[in-house]
């Protein structure tokens, strides 16, 4: 059946199996393949995108693509990390997981930077605990989190400050 | 892992889902965040042939106070229910509970009408819902008929709605400061109760000691006769038959059964 809706900004209309789930119509369909498939049970976030429906503010909430049909995303819009970057110039939230690497191997780092793009659009000012605590549904297995962390903290700040990470 | 296929039909109203319920029948079923139903579609443990899609209908979402109620509609999200300044103020209990489901992309797509519905006894919601001595809506095509929460579970992920019926609303009692206790025992971040236990207004309901949430009977009777909480917690395991599982046996959780109504008779969360 036919599904229609926004990719980081472009507008598609796509024949898809009802059963296709939006991690695979992304990957697959679109060929965007920075969300990785991980444990493909909703738990380890690599999967991460943005959602966000017709008349919501702000850039979406963070979502695990393994767990969303396609058709859900009907009529919504999508952002993934490809997205992010406008001309070419980091997010800061990427720029900051540069500049204090917040990545080892980087499998998890897609989704681990979608979900504090959405964690910080929720909430700009996060202690070092809501940091954690918002990126519970996200793991990474060889950083042990505190550049992830760090990282993060660096982006609200540069974000707030208007100055690049 | 991919689900068997489905048809799927984005229902258009509250009133054309519980149509199309009647024309598919029983092998249909009904989607909101999909976050207890996909995965399961995904392990092949369930195999609807449609999926009528109510997650975008306005109708069902939000909140709003009426007289001493907190009225939520079945498909509004967990993060909603749990940053809500109104549930915040007025069943605190019910916002701590919707913060403590799996993580936050999961809060932002699972409903509580759809955790209710799944009827797992070791989530949190149908345990804050007992423990509230909250209700349902439930929409069928004769209408609405309310249903008490201590009525609602009826099994193991076993409700009491009929197949043709549709939870449309939550109520809980508004019981803006009064004392409350939420306890959820996990090994793990973001996972289902070991054991959980959620008290208020002289009320204990129980996750994961039995099919379906319980309450605490003997407890709260003892709480009622004068016990203190250490007393009144010690009966909380009566009348109880927890399974068995890699992470507890009956009497482990029997024991932290106790343990947390204690805790949770003591306002701890």
């Amino acid at each position: 059946m036919q599904v229609e809706l926004t990719v980081n900004g472009q507008r598609r209309s796509d024949d898809v199996e009802p059963r296709l789930l939006l991690i695979h119509y992304l990957r697959e369909v679109c060929g965007l393949r920075a969300a990785n498939v991980g444990c493909d049970t909703t738990s380890c976030g690599a999967c991460t995108v943005l959602m966000k429906g017709p008349g919501e503010e702000g850039g979406g909430t963070s979502v695990k693509s393994c767990t969303v049909l396609a058709m859900q995303a009907n009529g919504q819009q999508v952002t993934t990390a490809e997205g992010l970057a406008a001309d070419g110039d980091l997010h800061p939230v990427q720029a900051a997981f540069r500049q204090e690497h917040g990545l080892q191997c980087g499998f998890c780092t897609p989704g681990m930077v979608m979900a504090a793009v959405g964690l910080l659009s929720e909430n700009p000012d996060p202690t070092e605990a809501e940091v954690r605590e918002g990126l519970e549904g996200n793991f990474c297995r060889c950083t042990g989190y505190h550049n992830i962390v760090r990282a993060v903290l660096a982006a609200a700040e540069a974000e707030r400050t208007g100055a690049s990470a | 892992m991919i689900p068997a296929p489905f048809d799927y039909v984005a229902a258009e109203s509250a009133t054309h889902a519980l149509d199309l319920l009647d024309s598919y029948g029983e092998d249909a079923k009904l989607l909101a965040g999909g976050h207890s139903l996909l995965p399961m579609m995904k392990l092949r443990l369930a195999a609807p042939s449609v999926l009528i899609d109510i997650g975008r209908l306005a109708e069902l979402t939000g909140i709003r106070a009426e007289g001493g109620e907190l009225v939520i509609g079945a498909a509004t999200p967990h993060a909603a229910v749990a940053t809500s300044d109104l549930i915040r103020a007025d069943a605190p209990l019910l916002a701590h509970s919707a913060s403590q489901v799996g993580d936050p992309q999961i809060r932002h797509r699972g409903t509580i009408g759809g955790s209710l519905a799944h009827a797992d006894p070791a989530a949190d919601l149908p345990m804050a819902l007992v423990a509230l001595g909250g209700s349902v809506d439930l929409l069928g095509q004769a209408g609405t008929r309310n249903v008490p929460a201590d009525d609602l579970f009826a099994g193991f992920f076993e409700t009491s709605l009929d197949p043709g019926e549709l939870i449309a609303a939550v109520r809980v009692p508004r019981s803006p400061g009064m004392a409350w206790g939420y306890q959820k025992f996990v090994r793990r971040a973001n996972d289902w109760a070991i054991v959980g236990v959620a008290a208020i207004d002289g009320r204990i309901a129980l996750a994961n000691m039995g099919p379906t949430p319980l309450r605490a009977r003997a407890a709260e009777q003892a709480l009622a006769g004068g016990a203190s909480p250490a007393e009144a917690a010690e009966l909380a395991a009566d009348g109880t038959e927890p399974g068995e599982d890699v992470h507890a046996d009956r009497d482990y959780r029997r024991h932290l059964a106790r343990v947390l109504t204690r805790r949770a008779l003591e306002h701890r969360a």
